[in-house]
């Protein structure tokens, strides 16, 4: 082991001999296991960089582990060995079964104020606060990529068309036939289970499962789908069957592709896709907010956070923890808030950080860029703090197939949510049994 | 002939050592641990673990789409099976006859053989992508409004093309190597007493190519059952979505996509019992037809 030791000190040593002249001597090693691959990855080491130059008592080494749930696999399988990294990135869909078992992680709340780093969970902005807290509103894991599901407009196709971005679905079902007429696929999606069915869920204030969301426990929570996200679904199929919408699969990739290509006039992406797509398209774009159907009462509220938060990993010790928390102190200063917000298009977590990139004129320039955080700061309603469901991957698996078999016309939509349903269900209870033990 | 035998009784056993405890550590320690784990329920940090006796392989059986996925695994094994070593067979039999470059011939028929199957996946994607695959735009000419990723049927037809493109070299080797084993006395004798090439192949050929055909069979079906996985991965871009899997991919999904262990360790009880069966009903039923020379 302690051969193991000089090696990866020397290996360290000399990866960081090119980077900075600082002495890492005494310097603790913490390492964060991430999921973002590309520009954002770059973008990560810029980060880590930073914060390894600003300091010396610690050094920070990212790792990129592959997709989100190649890095949670990898992040289990580690803590089952005794090997978890200091920091792991966990996406949404996975923040149950992290915070579910309990004793995995340390919560961030109680980690900042141990290392006395101040924490006020009101700086934070309102759409991220409360979606990796735990029911009490204690704060578990630090939100990092956060991002919304927001609608991005094609502005040729609009003028072609001579028709104006759609506010509501019912706005969308005039505007359609134009711009079919224009040569345009009117509508794609990205991302059917978050855009369509946790989204559509928060942006008209809808209970999602019982248990409160299932904030208050995994016992008992069962899915939830009435009338409104059932008509929804009808709707778009009846969409796509008059070529109003399009859908290419389950891939992300495959679905903005042909907007990216000005085939389509209207796509939901992430506004994390902001930065991808200024670099890539040849048309005038603007972005506006995830749309909703005029007709469900209350609709119109502020939609989930979606992305990743970072975890504090247990079983490690206080050293290593200080340097952890002192790196989330550096992460969520307004100015490195801004760097990520400016590079990647995911939202500023902290007010502060907002009001930063406000008042450096970053949104004068660039008005689609604040459209994510925007709609997350649109007005709170019950059911729009967000979503606690184990086994939650495959509870989406479950939603990309039913759904996938409505639009190729194999089952019926009320027959599709049943079968979410059922299939849903039961694998919350599953989950409910390997979290009370 | 004189019979050879070791002096030290234990010696053999030493000998062998090796592979047992290839076996042993490989094979059926993970199969013990499976089959310890299918019977429990347990979060995936490994915190703690109730024992649910059958619960988990209730709940597989029962699952909605498990019918579905057992039905494709079939058809998708029986395809791949059955069109890899037709037209591997095909190609033998035409290679074999050729007389100039006939080494070049082999060689561009033998280098798929070195492809890894994602790599073959990948290819695949290139090929059938739905925005720019130049397969996709072929057979729009014939009217076929191919969609992988979004129609069942097409997304299986371009695993079964990207399996079987895999597998014919291996299928390929072994019945070119086959086809020369055959004496020419036997085959001048044939020739003799029969003229048509088609029936003396069926009828003299062919069963001389039975063991190596047995052997491959063997082959091809745990082939298609778990080597594609890599294949099906890249073609689904790891989302499955309302596309077909097979039952190896699923448990990959559920196990390491959605970290329900005892769920996927059941399955993969459920497949080496089914794999098992499978290898008694071969050697059974099957190899009593073929005669070893």
């Amino acid at each position: 082991m302690a051969y193991r030791k000089t090696v990866a000190s020397l290996v360290a040593a000399a990866a960081m001999l090119g980077t900075s002249t600082v002495s890492y001597a005494a310097a603790t090693d913490i390492t964060w296991w991430h999921a973002m691959g590309g520009r954002l990855g770059e973008v990560v080491n810029e980060i880590s960089t930073g914060y390894n130059a600003s300091q010396d008592a610690c050094n920070l080494t990212p790792v990129y582990k592959g997709g989100y749930e190649d890095t949670l696999t990898a992040g289990i399988a580690a803590f089952r060995a005794g090997e978890q990294p200091n920091i792991i990135q966990v996406f949404d869909a996975g923040s149950a079964t992290i915070i579910g078992a309990k004793g995995a992680v340390l919560p961030v709340e109680d980690l900042l104020k141990d290392n006395g780093v101040a924490f006020n969970i009101e700086d934070y902005i309102a759409g991220v606060r409360y979606f990796y807290a735990d029911s009490t509103g204690k704060m578990i894991g630090m939100p990092f990529n956060s991002s919304a599901p927001i609608l991005y407009i094609n502005n040729e196709a609009m003028e072609k068309a001579g028709v104006e971005a759609p506010k509501t679905y019912e706005d969308f079902e005039k505007i359609a036939p134009k711009l079919k007429a224009a040569g345009y696929v009117p509508l794609v999606q990205s991302h059917i289970p978050w855009e369509f069915i946790e989204n559509f869920k928060s942006r008209h204030n809808l209970e999602f499962a019982t248990n409160n969301n299932g904030y208050d426990g995994a016992a008992g929570t069962e899915l939830v789908f009435s009338e409104p996200i059932r008509n929804h679904f009808k709707a778009v199929k009846k969409w796509l069957d008059e070529g109003y919408f399009g859908y290419y699969g389950t891939g992300w990739g495959d679905n903005q592709t042909p907007f990216n290509d000005g085939k389509v006039a209207l796509w939901i992406g992430s506004s994390g896709s902001f930065g991808g797509i200024s670099k890539t398209v040849q048309f005038p774009f603007s972005a506006t907010y995830l749309p909703y159907w005029n007709s469900v009462k209350g609709a119109g509220t502020a939609s989930f956070i979606g992305g990743a938060a970072l975890f504090a990993m247990s079983g490690k010790p206080d050293a290593e923890n200080k340097c952890v928390a002192s790196f989330f102190k550096y992460l969520t200063s307004p100015e490195v808030q801004y760097q990520w917000h400016r590079e990647t298009g995911y939202v500023p977590i902290t007010n502060a950080a907002y009001e930063l990139a406000k008042k450096d004129g970053y949104y004068e320039k660039t008005p689609a860029a604040e459209v994510g955080i925007k709609q997350l700061n649109l007005p709170a309603g019950e059911w729009t703090k967000g979503y606690r469901m184990g086994f939650y991957v495959q509870i989406r698996d479950v939603m990309n197939r039913e759904i996938g078999k409505v639009f190729s016309g194999e089952t019926s939509v009320d027959e599709a949510f049943d079968t979410i349903k059922a299939d849903g269900d039961k694998l919350l209870a599953r989950f409910a049994k390997t979290v009370e033990n | 002939m004189k019979k050879v035998q070791f002096r030290n009784a234990w010696f053999p056993y030493l000998l062998l050592l090796p592979q047992l405890s290839i076996v042993a550590i490989f094979f059926l320690w993970p199969a013990a641990e499976a089959v310890r784990s299918s019977f429990y329920l347990e979060d995936p940090f490994g915190f703690g673990a109730t024992f649910v006796g059958f619960d988990n392989f209730v709940d597989t059986i029962t699952s909605t789409d498990y019918g579905r996925i057992a039905r494709f695994t079939g058809i998708f094994t029986f395809c791949v099976t059955f069109l890899s070593l037709g037209i591997a067979l095909l190609l033998a039999v035409k290679a074999d006859k050729v007389i100039h470059g006939a080494s070049t011939y082999k060689t561009l028929l033998m280098w798929v053989y070195a492809v890894a199957p994602p790599v073959a996946g990948l290819i695949a994607i290139l090929l059938f992508d739905q925005h720019v695959g130049p397969i996709v735009k072929l057979v729009a000419l014939f009217g076929w409004k191919m969609q992988i990723g979004v129609n069942y049927f097409d997304t299986g037809f371009a695993m079964v093309i990207a399996a079987v493109w895999k597998q014919i070299p291996v299928n390929f080797i072994f019945f070119l190597s086959g086809l020369q084993g055959i004496s020419k006395s036997v085959q001048e004798a044939a020739s003799i007493d029969c003229r048509s090439g088609f029936r003396r192949f069926w009828t003299v050929t062919f069963p001389l190519l039975a063991p190596t055909g047995f052997f491959l069979l063997i082959i091809n079906i745990t082939y298609a059952f778990f080597d594609t996985f890599g294949i099906i991965d890249v073609i689904l871009k790891t989302e499955p979505g309302n596309n077909p899997v097979t039952l190896v991919y699923k448990v990959y999904l559920d196990g390491f996509r959605g970290n329900d262990l005892g769920g996927s360790s059941a399955q993969s009880v459920v497949l080496m019992i089914l794999v098992f069966i499978l290898t008694v009903i071969q050697f059974r039923l099957i190899e009593r037809r073929i005669h070893y020379t």
